[in-house]
């Protein structure tokens, strides 16, 4: 009996991903994410580096809104961005209208044809540059097989079966770590990098998951539950990161 | 200058980077003057966002070199959707920071750069021309003779830039959070041109910010057009913030009976930037 929330529970997951990652530049873009990277920070990974969104990396816990006042540690303008890109010292999560079994992603566009595109969507971004240099990870706030593709029509980020094809050299600084969706959490920790169902969010079955994925997922025969948030992830993320409850507007309950 | 001075420099199949990111800092005043003049068939090299999306609705778009176009708090460009869903634009898509690197090696004069960027995206399957380069060099972490993307230069036949302050020799100064990449479009240009919100006398320059904001220097500018709100409706930090009704408004027009024609009427079809700087003041 909890009282969390769908988008606490997310929140958390997105939190989780960033576990380990120690003194680097954590990215995630979107709302939940930015929310539950600011939970990684304020408990179990101090050592993270976050920004304000647009060109300061701030010491702040708060996510959104800096009512006192925010505290800045580094100007982190886009062109130092890429530094840290292609340097490597990153995790980013950001978002997929697309993604495959291997963690291929799309955000540019939706059609057989890239050049004529049915529609017309933001475009490559950062995404290559992303994928090859730095650890990657996905957020999906809408689960649906319309999301998790058989195939992506465009890819932009590139999977570990684009990786392996271009060999352990080029891609020695690839990773997609982990992709969290409104229903589940993921990762690639197979012997072929195929997606694998980590935890199902409280609330939704393995059934609800694989019905909502349009390719084959690898699915262990134990499969747990993603955990809530403790006492005091609770307390921080209502009273500290998110205290208008944005989180609840992007993944609401039930 | 002013900017149909500006406009007057420019000729039909130009190459045109516009300086700015998203919807924040874009040069909107002249812009506004390229909508209003004949000029057509132009290649646009931009960090996109309304900028883009305006000149591909009027139809001077020929071909478009981007990694994103986006209003920033609306996702997606209506007007850039459109034109690129009906084939109207031909387009050159990048990964981000390959149009840095595009831009600088045209600053430098080399031909191109390496970067890891773009290895095993659908960039190659869009961009046959696309070529890698074999290091001639062992890389770091074990990369012996790798292969990398070369990203061609992007020259620029003119770059268009919008700043907060600067004297009327072309000493500029950002003030706002960030520069973009402003100052790599104007070195890879052949013609280059700035409005700014205020021109200042070159003493006065270090009044609102350190010698830090002063990244663009007259060694990197041609002409300077001086147009107070003329990022409108785009953000020009600290001197104001975007218009966010208004871009809600230009947005929305996309979808609405009146489309283009009736945005363009409304606002875009007045003598020059002064009556439409009077039309959004009285708005």
């Amino acid at each position: 009996m909890s009282t969390a929330t769908r988008a606490g529970v997310c929140a958390v997951a997105v939190a989780e991903a960033f576990r380990g990652d120690g003194e680097r530049l954590a990215n995630p873009i979107g709302t939940i994410p930015m929310i539950g990277g600011r939970l990684a920070r304020a408990s179990f990974e101090p050592d993270l580096v976050m920004t304000d969104g647009e060109a300061c990396l701030v010491a702040d816990h708060a996510a959104f809104e800096w009512p006192s006042g925010k505290v800045s540690e580094a100007w982190n303008p886009y062109r130092r961005m890429f530094d840290v890109v292609w340097g490597g010292r990153r995790h980013v999560m950001m978002g997929a209208t697309q993604v495959d079994r291997y963690g291929n992603q799309n955000i540019a566009a939706l059609g057989p044809d890239p050049q004529r595109p049915k529609v017309q969507l933001l475009g490559f971004r950062g995404a290559p540059g992303n994928t090859i240099n730095n650890t990657t990870s996905y957020w999906v706030p809408n689960h649906s097989p319309k999301v998790f593709v058989e195939r992506v029509d465009v890819v932009c980020g590139i999977g570990y079966d684009r990786a392996a094809e271009l060999g352990p050299v080029a891609a020695r600084f690839h990773e997609i770590r982990r992709v969290v969706s409104n229903l589940g959490v993921f990762d690639f920790e197979t012997p072929d990098h195929r997606m694998r169902l980590r935890s199902v969010h409280p609330g939704v079955s393995v059934d609800d998951v694989v019905e909502a994925t349009g390719f084959e997922l690898v699915v262990p025969d134990d499969v747990g539950e993603s955990r809530p948030p403790t006492e005091d992830e609770l307390r921080l993320l209502r009273d500290v990161i998110d205290p208008s409850g944005l989180r609840e507007a992007e993944v609401p309950d039930g | 200058m002013t900017e149909d001075d500006v406009v007057a420099r420019l000729e039909p199949g130009m190459t045109i980077g516009i300086g700015g990111w998203g919807s924040r800092r874009k040069p909107m005043s002249v812009v506004r003057a390229i909508l209003r003049s004949a000029l057509h068939d132009l290649t646009v090299v931009s960090y996109g966002g309304p900028d883009v999306g305006m000149l591909c609705a009027a139809g001077k778009v020929r071909r478009l070199v981007f990694a994103f176009v986006s209003l920033d708090s609306i996702p997606l460009e209506p007007y850039f959707r459109r034109a690129r869903e009906s084939g109207a634009v031909e387009c050159t898509e990048l990964d981000e920071g390959m149009v840095l690197l595009g831009l600088q090696a045209a600053a430098w004069r080399v031909p191109f750069l390496p970067t890891r960027a773009g290895l095993g995206s659908d960039l190659f399957r869009v961009n046959p021309d696309l070529r890698t380069v074999r290091s001639p060099y062992p890389g770091p972490g074990g990369g012996d003779g790798e292969e990398l993307v070369a990203v061609p230069a992007l020259p620029l036949d003119a770059a268009l830039c919008h700043l907060n302050r600067s004297d009327e020799r072309g000493n500029a100064q950002y003030l706002g959070p960030d520069l973009y990449f402003d100052d790599l479009m104007l070195e890879a240009a052949e013609q280059r041109f700035i409005s700014v919100e205020r021109v200042v006398p070159t003493e006065r320059l270090l009044d609102e910010g350190s010698v830090h904001t002063l990244r663009i220097g007259r060694l990197l500018v041609d002409g300077v057009v001086e147009a107070p709100n003329g990022a409108h409706p785009t953000s020009c930090d600290p001197d104001y913030g975007r218009d966010e009704g208004f871009q809600r408004e230009y947005a929305a027009s996309a979808r609405g009976a009146g489309g283009w024609d009736g945005f363009r009427r409304r606002w875009l079809d007045v003598a020059d930037e002064a009556a439409y700087q009077r039309a959004v003041a009285g708005r």
